[in-house]
């Protein structure tokens, strides 16, 4: 397909979105995520059933957690798309990447730079 | 088994914003089958926690453990030796280990990080509902296996009251009777007869309006 889609992204593979917990979400931005989004699979469309659906719901509680604790829970989002839909991979990691820019750095980066400064 | 619930993060903030040094105690027993006070939330809680005081400017050192049990002494001791190192224990355990660590560590101030609700099953995932109100003299034989005094609003020994309608209670439209499910069952363990004799007056001495309680087994005492 030789689609393109922002460098920026770093992927990380899971057998199935019900594997992400919240708190691997939050071990990103602990560690300077910018943003995090997870990409399951369409809706009732799970192998295991409801793997993506669980995932939904951690990506809901990671967004409640970090809006708790001011870091913003507009940086985590939840996409489903097919495994075989590259064109919409790509159009999903540019919007993500789109929301993240204009929502700036993650504070947790920049209160790390500061106390190494 | 115990079933808690967490507390609001910033309930927890207020609890530990003057410290610089914490410790996240989870347990692995009751509140980890409910998703309450495990290690997994221990890590949850403490990751939060870090990025909330490292947001704000400030410098604190959290760290985690998830004790087998905080209500025995053999488990609590495994912390001793380096309690001292902390300003404040963040106990996730229920009531009664958040308790106990506090008895054990007198001179560490320990906050809980849940709140326990009651003793109850796991309806299924995610849904937990009281069975026990521990009233020290168990009527569950008489019963036919379904407690009046935890499960009927009104703990009724001879029930139902006229506020069941169609096998509910009528503080809730979801909350089954007690003493409906309590003649549904005796009538299919052909013991309905049994629904015609009247209690007697129990002896709630047993139950926490007797005051706080113990039990003492000189048998199994060392």
């Amino acid at each position: 397909m030789r689609i393109n889609y922002p460098g920026t992204i770093r992927i990380v593979r899971l057998p199935c979105t019900g594997k992400v917990d919240i708190i691997h979400i939050l071990r990103a931005f602990e560690k300077g995520a910018d943003g995090v989004y997870v990409v399951g699979c369409l809706e009732g469309e799970c192998r295991f059933e409801n793997g993506n659906l669980q995932a939904r719901k951690r990506v809901d509680q990671a967004k409640m957690i970090l809006d708790t604790i001011g870091i913003g829970g507009e940086r985590v989002w939840m996409y489903n798309l097919s495994s075989s839909d590259g064109p919409r991979f790509a159009e999903y990691a540019v919007e993500m990447t789109e929301k993240i820019k204009e929502l700036g750095p993650n504070p947790i980066k920049l209160a790390h730079k500061k106390k190494a400064a | 088994m115990i079933v808690a619930e967490k507390k609001p993060i910033e309930e927890i903030i207020d609890y530990v914003k003057d410290f610089q040094k914490l410790l996240i105690a989870g347990c692995n027993e009751c509140v980890t089958v409910c998703e309450a006070g495990g290690k997994k939330e221990v890590g949850i809680l403490a990751s939060a926690l870090r990025m909330y005081f490292m947001n704000e400017g400030k410098k604190v050192d959290i760290d985690e453990v998830t004790l087998e049990r905080q209500c025995d002494h053999e488990y609590l001791e495994e912390i001793r030796d380096r309690i001292d190192q902390y300003d404040a224990v963040l106990s996730l355990a229920c009531g009664v280990g958040v308790q106990f660590m506090a008895e054990k560590y007198f001179s560490t101030p320990v906050f809980p990080g849940v709140n326990t609700c009651f003793m109850g099953a796991a309806e299924e995932r995610g849904v937990w509902s009281e069975r026990c109100q521990g009233c020290g003299q168990c009527i569950l034989g008489k019963t036919a296996g379904i407690c009046p005094i935890s499960r009927c609003a009104k703990r009724l020994l001879n029930g139902p009251c006229g506020g069941s309608t169609k096998g509910k209670c009528e503080i809730s439209k979801d909350l089954d009777c007690a003493w409906q499910l309590i003649i549904d069952r005796l009538k299919e363990l052909d013991r309905f007869d049994e629904y015609e004799q009247i209690m007697p007056i129990k002896d709630w001495s047993t139950e926490r309006a007797g005051g706080p309680r113990k039990v003492v087994r000189e048998d199994v005492r060392l």
